[in-house]
């Protein structure tokens, strides 16, 4: 049976794992070539490292993170933040990663999202997508957020991902802008209207703070993997006890791994 | 020496990767000299099957073709393997090795596609890639064409239906996932085919 991902998200600023509440107040956490071990060897079904400050001073030693972090690791390994082009999208793909995350710039141009998919394959194209709850009208709806979560863009959320996997998008990690860092629970149906849109996997994300919030996600909310960084870096649960506890609640996944 | 083919078709780092830490030699390379006299041969492959024709345009199939006479241990992975039967629906104008036969085909329209993340395997009993490997081990797929069930097959995934997972006859084996991306249970096929 096709199982529940369970992703570990190491957000990294200047070679450093940090994890933002509401993308502020970051706090050190620790190597990630390191943790990425930790978390493979505990159970996640794969790893995500995020550059969240992705500046031109700091690509050099990303690239060096990444390349230690690959070294070891035989789950997929996905890079994201400031990939900008091709090439950006060549010199991650050349570290070792096997998938690329890209935000701000496949909304900016994203005919990018079909030129990474056609060199290395859609699978290999994760589009994030960071979505604001508007208030009010009828029904919920959602705008995309650019720039780490920071500029409004005017776009509907459902319209954005439809028009992402019409270009070769292989999957979608949709963070909630108002859920995360409260570790108040997953935006279930935010993750639904997008998983309902599309049929490409969806990674949920933001405001993961405990199992059941994972139980609801996987289930009202349809999505095929979920993404936590925060509950797992300061051993409030290991992946391992999220996975046991998963497995109480019926959900299908990797175990043991 | 193990020659990792390199027709453009995706990331080759991972495969490299995974062969480096298990102790073998290896070179990603798309030179069909070297391919031909190479130990063994790996042909990985993510995206679209019309990517195979490369491969043809290289040469490079010539030269599989002639190493894989001479017994050479070959190894497809995704649609490397996929490229080992005879096509696919995917790109239905080209050929494939036909070492297997049959076509691939796409997911039935029950299920979501593409078919992304663990799965497990139901191993059938005396494959030399899988030894050690129990039925029941998860593995990491990511594809949306699935190779059908022949007398090759050694092991099954469920997923809309069996399909192949691994195919194996003498020197020549295929996976469908990705063994350099499923931790142990990858990383033990992977040392099987090397140590051949």
């Amino acid at each position: 049976m096709l199982t529940k991902r369970i992703i570990a998200c190491l957000d990294v600023d200047a070679g450093r794992v940090v994890k933002g509440v509401k993308f502020l107040n970051l706090r050190d956490a620790g190597d990630p070539a390191e943790l990425a071990a930790a978390h493979s060897r505990a159970g996640a079904d794969e790893i995500v490292l995020l550059d969240i400050s992705a500046t031109h001073q700091n690509r050099a030693i990303l690239l060096d993170a990444v390349r230690r972090a690959a070294r070891e690791l035989f789950v997929p390994f996905t890079v994201g933040g400031g990939i900008r082009s091709l090439e950006d999208a060549a010199a991650v793909f050349d570290a070792g990663a096997d998938k690329i995350s890209i935000n701000s710039a496949a909304l900016a141009d994203p005919g990018l999202i079909t030129r990474i998919a056609e060199r290395y394959g859609s699978q290999a194209v994760i589009v994030a997508v960071d979505a604001k709850r508007l208030p009010g009208g009828n029904g919920a709806r959602w705008e995309v957020r650019s720039a780490g979560g920071r500029k409004p863009t005017g776009r509907d959320v459902i319209a954005w991902v439809r028009e992402a996997e019409s270009r070769g998008a292989g999957e979608f990690l949709l963070t909630s802008m108002d859920r995360d860092g409260t570790r108040d629970g997953f935006d279930c149906e935010l993750t639904a209207a997008v998983v309902d849109a599309t049929s490409i996997p969806v990674i949920a994300s933001g405001g993961a703070g405990g199992p059941e919030h994972f139980v609801t996600v996987f289930g009202e909310g349809k999505a095929d993997a979920a993404l936590a960084a925060s509950i797992f870096h300061f051993s409030l649960n290991s992946v391992a006890e999220l996975k046991q506890q998963l497995r109480a609640a019926g959900i299908p996944v990797r175990w043991p791994c | 020496m193990i020659a990792i083919v390199d027709y453009r078709a995706g990331n080759l780092v991972s495969v490299k990767k995974a062969v480096d830490h298990l102790g073998f030699t290896c070179a990603i390379t798309s030179n069909p000299i070297v391919v031909e006299r190479a130990e063994k041969i790996i042909v990985p492959g993510v995206g679209h099957f019309a990517a195979t024709s490369a491969l043809d345009a290289a040469g490079l199939r010539a030269a599989i073709t002639n190493a894989i006479e001479r017994q050479t241990p070959f190894f497809g992975i995704c649609v490397g393997m996929q490229w080992m039967f005879e096509s696919s629906e995917e790109a239905p104008g080209i050929t494939g090795m036909g070492v297997f036969s049959g076509q691939c085909a796409h997911f039935c329209p029950e299920v979501k596609s593409p078919h992304v993340g663990w799965n497990q395997l139901e191993v059938k009993d005396g494959s030399r890639l899988l030894r050690g490997v129990p039925s029941g081990a998860f593995v990491y797929f990511t594809h949306s064409y699935r190779a059908p069930l022949v007398a090759e097959t050694v092991a099954c995934c469920n997923y809309g239906g069996a399909f192949s997972a691994a195919v194996e006859r003498d020197h020549l084996f295929g996976v469908q996932f990705h063994p350099e991306k499923s931790g142990d249970a990858g990383l033990t096929m992977l040392q099987n085919f090397c140590r051949l």
